[in-house]
């Protein structure tokens, strides 16, 4: 059976290039190197697929052939004022190019993903700026790794393996032998506290305490890479870390600012700080200053939650009063596997990352004004095309409401949320598994997507689907012109 | 300590790995569903609603209620504030504003839980219907 090696997952943003397919029967058997979410995508992507263009009628949606969904889809998006185009994250660079093009093409609104996660951290970085450097320096290099309002096991499952702290890296080791004793040392707590339990059912035993419970953690002053996770909850990111601080609900900006008044030796006068005790934090700050190369690797944790892009700024202003005390680097853990390039292609063609609006016939960029749910909760757009994309599931309802209620076009692999609820609907090959493309890594790393079998018969890809798209509007434009004319 | 009551909590979304296995599975599958149609609380609010493991809750907030079923979270303690995984379940009654930079409220947002054991986790067509009515 053939094996295809150096594959590029495309999940997520940590963009994993090791992995292995074995193919059979041209389909895809068996996968190694990859987490549960790229197994899953792998194998079963081919579930839920839907094959043939469809067309709503009579409030049904029914198979139509391509050519009439694509006149169809060209006469509603070059026929409305105000159309959004929103997606792009989870598809190709080459992708993302045309849609910008059809965008300019009809004086709609372009955005992508960002606007929805890491939106406020680009606002953020346009703000303050961003020390930053690729995963493979922090592999080597780093020595405290901080994930801050993220979930790498949950979200980004090889990202800890890979990139930081279990990763053997030239000049930094692996932690895993220490993460094993400590598991095992758990387990074997957690066993003990069983079999007390069924002795004495009646006297209460102590359980696993967080390490904001019982007070500073030894581990921190460990040698070697030290993991700090810093969340609102404890994740299984947070089982596995040297140290954890459990912040309350959206006070990540007070405890930010609280670590940069510490790094600068300023006194806190208070006993604690969003629920934290100083004492703790001025455990954490230390081993910030003491370490050789620092990481904050921060989540959605920051950018959703109250204080939004600005406690992105005050995180990014942490990284940068710590580089004058040592070598710290920042990056948001970006999601979708290609939300960094679609904000690298919109920045490229447009000068602006996402939320690109065209009406004036120039890209102007106000965030707030010109991004998907703004336009939607003001009831602003009068078609959509959706690309690569959920927002039906994803956003928040008021805003996929309008989204419905407009003429609606959805080009995916699969019949999701999205697709099940638009007017017209197009078939496309899966990114990375049936195209090839280009995808770039949550460090703006380009890495090439590879295609490892064949896609369905009659199947495109987005880039296709677009490409045929935009010459079907310009012709309908035309069309519209010389009819404008003869009258 | 009263049973059965309705109280504030602090609603959180966010990605689980059984969430993000079951969407790439595809979002009509049994694993997705099963995954995003749960919230995880404290055990300590458990025993305040009065309610075991696989019970029923109502989740509401200024944005509307949602019926899930109420998990015991793995990984306490957190009082006071309860999980749900991305899904158009939660989405359902997140909070729309986006202070102006574009980006909706969808962690920290004020909501309130009771038990509603007779009430059933409408499926993802139903819910489409009961949101958007005309499909």
């Amino acid at each position: 059976m053939p094996i295809v090696r150096a594959v590029t997952c495309p999940v997520c943003g940590s963009l994993c290039d090791d992995i292995e397919l074995t193919i059979k029967n041209k389909r895809i058997v068996k996968v190694k190197n990859g987490c549960s979410m790229c197994e899953s995508k792998f194998l079963g992507y081919s579930g839920h697929r839907l094959l043939k263009p469809l067309i709503r009628k009579s409030g049904t949606l029914v198979e139509v052939p391509f050519k009439e969904a694509l006149v169809k889809a060209a006469e509603v998006l070059a026929e409305a004022d105000y159309p959004l185009l929103y997606g792009w994250s989870s598809t190709s660079c080459e992708a993302t190019r045309v849609g910008i093009e059809l965008a300019e093409e009809i004086g709609g609104v372009i955005d992508n993903t960002s606007t929805v996660c890491h939106g406020p951290s680009v606002l953020g970085i346009q703000d303050v700026g961003i020390p930053s450097c690729t995963l493979g320096q922090i592999r080597h290099r780093a020595d405290l790794v901080i994930y801050w309002g993220s979930n790498p096991w949950s979200a980004h499952p090889r990202h800890i393996e890979r990139y930081t702290t279990l990763s053997e890296g030239k000049f930094e080791r692996s932690e895993w032998r220490s993460y094993v004793t400590r598991t095992k040392a758990a387990t074997t707590k957690k066993k003990v506290e069983s079999a007390l339990r069924q002795v004495s059912p009646k006297k209460k035993i102590s359980v696993s305490s967080t390490p904001v419970e019982r007070g500073p953690c030894p581990a921190i002053l460990k040698a070697g890479r030290k993991l700090i996770v810093i969340d609102v909850r404890k994740t299984r990111t947070a089982e596995i870390a040297d140290y954890f601080i459990q912040v309350e609900p959206n006070k990540d900006y007070e405890l930010l600012q609280a670590f940069r008044a510490l790094i600068r030796d300023q006194e806190i006068e208070t006993d604690k700080v969003a629920g934290v005790p100083v004492e703790y934090l001025e455990e954490v700050s230390d081993a910030m200053i003491g370490c050789n190369f620092g990481v904050i690797f921060f989540g959605l944790g920051l950018t959703m939650s109250k204080g939004k892009l600005r406690n992105v700024d005050a995180a990014l202003h942490l990284a940068r009063d710590l580089n004058a005390r040592t070598k710290f680097v920042i990056m948001p853990m970006r999601g979708h596997f290609n939300v960094s390039g679609a904000d690298t292609v919109f920045l490229w063609q447009t000068g602006y990352p996402y939320a690109v609006d065209f009406s004036l016939g120039y890209p102007r960029y106000n965030p707030g004004e010109t991004s998907a749910i703004d336009v939607l909760l003001r009831k602003e757009s009068d078609a959509a095309l959706v690309i690569a994309s959920d927002p039906v599931s994803n956003f928040p309802r008021k805003a996929a409401e309008h989204l419905v209620n407009s003429p609606l076009i959805a080009i995916d692999p699969h019949m999701n949320t999205t697709s099940q609820m638009a007017d017209i609907v197009f078939p496309s090959a899966f990114v990375g598994i049936e195209v090839s493309g280009t995808a770039y890594r949550m460090d703006h790393v380009p890495l090439p997507l590879k295609k490892v079998v064949e896609p369905p018969r009659g199947v495109l890809s987005d880039e296709e689907i677009l490409r045929r798209l935009l010459l079907e509007v310009r012709k309908v434009k035309k069309r519209k012109q010389l009819r404008t004319e003869v009258k | 300590m009263e049973a059965n009551s309705k109280f504030k909590v602090t609603l959180l979304t966010g990605r689980t790995i059984e969430q993000g296995v079951g969407k790439e599975r595809g979002k009509a599958s049994e694993d997705y569903f099963k995954s995003v149609t749960v919230c995880y609380v404290d055990p300590v609010d458990m025993k305040r609603l009065g309610i075991r493991g696989g019970t029923n809750v109502r989740v509401s907030t200024d944005n509307g209620s949602v019926i899930l079923k109420a998990l015991k979270s793995p990984r306490g303690p957190h009082t006071g504030v309860i999980f749900i995984p991305y899904g158009v379940w939660a989405n359902a009654i997140v909070s729309t504003e986006t202070d102006s930079v574009g980006m909706p409220s969808l962690k920290g947002i004020p909501a309130e839980i009771e038990p509603a054991p007779d009430k059933a986790v409408l499926g993802l067509s139903e819910l489409l219907r009961e949101q958007f009515g005309k499909r």
